[in-house]
């Protein structure tokens, strides 16, 4: 408890909260794991899951070219040219002088290399895209580098995870970590790791980002989130991704 | 056109039960709900579909509101025939979407 406290008000002070993972937290649990067995054997099923259909619309968009344009696979070949892409994103991009989710790299391309219109982070093709190449990475462990240039990134992220937000005044950490396992509504509060995104939630009925996600955590302590593509989320990325080491990606996971 | 995810088996005996599984992208809006506005959104469902093995039917099915989206369907045929497996289903707009599958029995 006293711990807790210290940290709250250390957040509230704006100081920089050392990791809370460091405190001897249990093993990394997927949502995977919490889920009912129903769920599970969606998950399970590739011919079940219904993220199958957005996968299905990826490999379209993937091999299809606009007015004589280079498709995605007329630059990178088959999908499977992206296996263990997904897994190692965000990625730092030296270029650009900071980290870059997958789905900003897919929109790197599609507006740099194929001259398309800028998309929303939840749009149909975005959600689709980065579907098929989470999916090249199944199975594989998260390994998103969280030192080097990195660092400050995670720090963030780790900052912003003990922070608590809104009318509520919840941490992600304080409902993650310290009522993992517990019941909220009725609804089992699993560890909060991003391992299976872009993932289909029964409740969305549809495919949907991480960020769909936080920002249902966030309005759910009646706070308000974060804008679609704000450095803040990213950086909660990078942290949660290290956060979850030892868990392999599920993409596309199947939640409640 | 909605995007539909076909399982039949490529290939089987004849006599042995196989498994078919129809996934179907479908927003089954159930005519309930109101948008932000509180107007009613207009029901959208796919309310019949029907599942033939070389012209024979295999499956009969009315859906209704209550079933969410994106419907998933499962059921068993026996494999008699080479030949094609087609699935018809009709939405509220009256429009048909057919789709087809093909089973060579060995
Ligand atoms: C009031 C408690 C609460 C707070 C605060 C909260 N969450 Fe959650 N979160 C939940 C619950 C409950 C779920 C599961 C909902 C379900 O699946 O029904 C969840 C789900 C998640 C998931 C999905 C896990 C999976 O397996 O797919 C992630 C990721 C997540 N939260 C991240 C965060 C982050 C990041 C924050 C802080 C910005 C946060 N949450 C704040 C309660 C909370
Ligand atoms: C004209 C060629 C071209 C096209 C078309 C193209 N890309 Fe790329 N892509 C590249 C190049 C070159 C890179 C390396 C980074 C850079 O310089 O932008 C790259 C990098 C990537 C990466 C990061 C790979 C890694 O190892 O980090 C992803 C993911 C990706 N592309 C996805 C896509 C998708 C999805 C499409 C279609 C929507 C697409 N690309 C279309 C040329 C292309």
């Amino acid at each position: 408890m006293m711990r807790v406290a210290a940290c709250a008000l250390m957040a509230a002070m704006g100081v920089p909260v050392a990791p809370i993972s460091a405190q001897a937290a249990p093993p990394p649990r997927s949502g995977y794991t919490d889920a009912s067995p129903a769920t599970r054997a969606m998950q399970d099923d590739d011919s079940v899951n219904p993220a199958f259909l957005w996968v299905q619309q990826g490999e379209t968009l993937w091999s299809t070219a606009r007015d004589g344009g280079t498709s995605c696979a007329g630059c990178h070949g088959a999908p499977a040219s992206m296996q263990g892409v997904a897994a190692r994103y965000p990625a730092f991009d030296a270029a650009r002088g900071r980290p870059v989710t997958l789905a900003q790299r897919i929109e790197l391309c599609r507006t740099e290399h194929q001259g398309e219109e800028r998309l929303d982070q939840d749009s149909e093709t975005l959600l689709s895209l980065t579907a098929l190449l989470g999916l090249q990475s199944r199975g594989m462990p998260v390994s998103v580098q969280q030192d080097g240039p990195m660092q400050p990134f995670h720090d963030e992220g780790a900052r912003l995870y003990a922070t608590q937000f809104g009318q509520l005044n919840l941490s992600c950490h304080q409902c993650h970590d310290e009522l993992a396992g517990q019941t909220l509504a009725g609804s089992l509060i699993p560890q909060g790791h991003a391992n299976g995104y872009p993932l289909y939630r029964l409740e969305w009925q549809s495919l949907g980002s991480l960020y769909r996600r936080i920002r249902n955590c966030l309005t759910g302590v009646r706070a308000t989130p974060f804008a679609p593509d704000a450095p803040e989320l990213i950086a909660i990325e990078i942290y949660l991704a290290g956060r979850g080491r030892g868990l392999v990606v599920e993409t596309p996971a199947v939640r409640p | 056109m909605v995007r539909v995810l076909i399982n039949v088996p490529k290939k089987a005996h004849r006599g042995e039960v196989i498994e078919i599984k129809v996934l179907i992208s479908h927003p089954m809006e159930s005519g309930q709900r109101r948008n932000e506005m509180g107007q009613p959104i207009p029901r959208d469902i796919i309310h019949s579909f029907r599942c033939t093995y070389n012209n024979q039917v295999v499956l009969e099915a009315e859906l209704f509101p209550a079933v969410a989206a994106n419907p998933f369907l499962s059921f068993f045929a026996v494999a008699e025939d080479t030949g094609t497996i087609v699935f018809a289903f009709t939405d509220d707009h009256g429009t048909e979407q057919v789709e087809r599958a093909a089973i060579v029995i060995e």
